[in-house]
């Protein structure tokens, strides 16, 4: 793997024994990396604040790879370059923030509705608008799910620090080979711009674009078969004469926006697809959650300074709890559930107006006091605000 | 069914949806002779923008991308740079091509990119209802510009050429063997192309702008309007007006292809 700078470094012994490298980088370049060591060979994207290291460092890695690297005109051919690029056989992504972000969601939508994998970085930033460039928030959470019009659905991964922008980016791209569908890197500004221990494994675990099971006569390229999920898809010019189209289609690609039923079981098929499978797309990180009377339910870089306020509440004899989400959508609402069922009350730090917290509430539906502790501005939340929150709320 | 039809057509998608005397099914008619003729069938990656000549396209049994409105190029790029051996062709329309994807359309003229794009310009916003575009004559009549229209007209074949097209070409659906000679040399020119083709819409075009809805009388117009490259140079300005040049209009080879030049630029070993 290409080490930029650190390629005439030498490797410590535990990280030989470990086949590990670790790197002090931002949370920027270990999506970068993370993208490479997933397989991705095709990048297109625009310049933006606070996501351009992620483009920058590609423009760099990505050619030592034999992999595509293009800058395009501006975001939506960005995106539109890799949807194009998946069908011509790659692993690909892009990255942004918000104003490119929501120039990309038309393409997110389509890449829902044809079944296409394709990863898509949002390193968010303060908004809305041109908003504040150089700041952190948490106010697209939204709409990574939303943004695009119509009924579907992505999955999100909101990382925490580099390593888990590192070690989630790998897992998005394996999770869009796995689903065939959008998955969107919800990460931020302070996440991004902030260096720390990244550690690189030689290898990682990585899952491949499935051929098709059966042969170009007898493929149907969106038929739903096991677990709702298609059969293999193929590459563009390997004889299977495939049509991907953005209307509304029936199992063989054809035109039916006009047909009620295929039109209503085609949607259906596409949100099912992910819905039906939000157990297995659960990954959290718990702390002392068992006899919790006041949790922490936290995603992104807030989760930092809410870990260190439990600790401290736990320290001062409060039985405090934390729940990470790293997979934001679907929502984990089965655990945010058994969460309610524990903690009398439920505080949701977050950077945005207290988006996720509502969605909390309508989870514990009522069984436990949901708080809400939003923040705006740029900067997160201090351990001490989040701890004074907890005191004044207990 | 006509052998080349049955030879290339997605028998799953038919009948076409363009309306009866448009000029798309020409269009269509030609590029399978083309590909016939080339035979290069199993390597053509197509990609269709929105509105009619998007659909165009999706008739083909070979690998067909139906996108965004007026996206088919950034799309097509990314199948080209992914395999530099596709023969990626773009159906546009010209509201596509130049009115809300004008911008992909110069950035990728510019880079020359190996791309074939037949636009198909029938001066109207047709499968909305027949809306005013980019190309609608000045004082055309449309839906959304009843009054008659204020905007002069892209001459989209000088924006491909400034934009840094290799390969430029202009025919009307009145020109069948002119456009399959054209279409052929467009998609064997390793560069950026660009073909417009000027198409009567009896529909839209014809019925709101030149007032008939009879498509011979519409193929009549767009012959009667075409100007050949040696009767235009002997042609006043002035007596321009409402016509257009047909043929070859550019031609330029020995510029560099952007995706050979991405491919010879990898480094020769994989650095670790």
């Amino acid at each position: 793997m290409g080490r930029g700078k650190s390629d005439f470094r030498m490797r410590n012994k535990w990280e030989e024994r470990n086949s590990v490298e670790t790197l002090v980088i931002h949370g920027n370049e270990a999506c970068a990396r993370g993208a490479i060591a997933a397989g991705c060979r095709f990048f297109a994207g625009y310049p933006i604040t606070p996501a351009s290291e992620v483009t920058e460092i590609m423009s760099r890695l990505l050619p030592r790879y034999r992999g595509v690297f293009l800058q395009m005109e501006d975001e939506i051919a960005s995106i539109c370059a890799i949807l194009g690029a998946a069908w011509g056989g790659a692993k690909t992504c892009t990255a942004t923030s918000g104003p490119g972000f929501t120039l990309m969601q038309e393409g997110i939508g389509w890449a829902a509705e044809t079944d296409t994998p394709v990863v898509v970085i949002n390193v968010m930033r303060g908004g809305p608008a041109t908003g504040q460039p150089t700041s952190s928030s948490q106010q697209d959470v939204m709409q990574a799910k939303y943004g695009s019009h119509g009924d579907y659905e992505v999955i999100v991964l909101v990382p925490s620090s580099a390593q888990e922008a590192f070690d989630l980016t790998v897992k998005a791209f394996n999770l869009a080979e796995v689903y065939r569908n959008p998955v969107i890197v919800l990460t931020d500004e302070i996440v991004g711009h902030t260096r720390e221990k990244v550690r690189i494994p030689d290898k990682v675990e990585i899952v491949e674009r499935k051929k098709p099971a059966s042969l170009p006569a007898d493929y149907v390229p969106f038929r739903s078969a096991a677990e709702g999920l298609l059969d293999g898809m193929p590459a563009f010019n390997q004889g299977y004469g495939i049509l991907v189209d953005g209307q509304l289609h029936d199992e063989f690609g054809g035109r039916a926006g006009h047909i009620p039923e295929i039109s209503a079981a085609m949607v259906e098929r596409i949100c099912r697809k992910i819905t039906d499978h939000a157990d297995d797309l659960v990954d959290v990180e718990e702390w002392m959650l068992e006899d919790a009377e006041v949790a922490f339910v936290t995603f992104g870089s807030p989760a930092r300074p809410a870990l260190r306020a439990a600790k401290d509440a736990r320290a001062q004899g409060i039985r405090a709890g934390f729940l990470k989400l790293r997979v934001l959508w679907p929502l984990p609402e089965k655990i945010i559930d058994r969460v309610g069922r524990q903690a009398r009350r439920i505080i949701v730090p977050e950077m945005n107006m207290g988006k996720i917290s509502r969605e909390v509430e309508r989870v514990v539906a009522g069984r436990a006091e949901v708080v809400s502790l939003p923040k705006l501005g740029g900067e997160v939340h201090t351990p001490a605000e989040i701890l004074k929150s907890m005191i004044n709320a207990h | 069914m006509l052998p080349l039809a049955d030879k290339y057509l997605r028998k799953r998608t038919l009948p076409l949806i363009f309306c009866p005397g448009c000029g798309d099914g020409t269009v269509l008619n030609v590029f399978l002779r083309a590909v016939d003729d080339l035979g290069i069938f199993k390597d053509l990656s197509l990609v269709g923008g929105i509105g009619c000549s998007g659909w165009l396209p999706t008739y083909l049994q070979s690998d067909v991308l139906h996108v965004l409105h007026g996206r088919a190029i950034p799309f097509a790029c990314g199948l080209k740079l992914t395999d530099p051996r596709r023969k990626v062709v773009v159906f546009t329309g010209d509201g596509d091509c130049v009115g809300i994807g004008g911008n992909h359309f110069i950035h990728a003229a510019r880079r020359n990119i190996d791309l074939t794009v037949i636009m198909i310009n029938n001066g109207i916003y047709g499968m909305t209802g027949g809306q005013v575009a980019p190309t609608t004559p000045l004082q055309g009549r449309t839906q959304t510009s009843p009054y008659g229209n204020l905007e002069p007209p892209f001459d989209v074949c000088e924006l491909a050429r400034s934009a840094g097209a290799t390969y430029v070409a202009r025919w009307t659906a009145a020109h069948p063997v002119q456009l399959l000679k054209t279409i052929k040399e467009g998609m064997e020119h390793p560069g950026f192309s660009f073909i417009e083709v000027m198409a009567q819409c009896p529909t839209q075009a014809g019925r709101y702008i030149e007032g008939t809805s009879n498509a011979a009388e519409l193929l009549n117009l767009l012959k009667k309007r075409s100007v050949s490259l040696e009767q235009a140079k002997e042609t006043p300005p002035e007596e321009m007006g409402g016509k257009y040049v047909v043929g070859k209009l550019h031609h330029l080879t020995g510029k560099r292809e952007f995706t050979q030049a991405i491919y010879d630029n990898f480094p020769q070993e994989k650095s670790r």
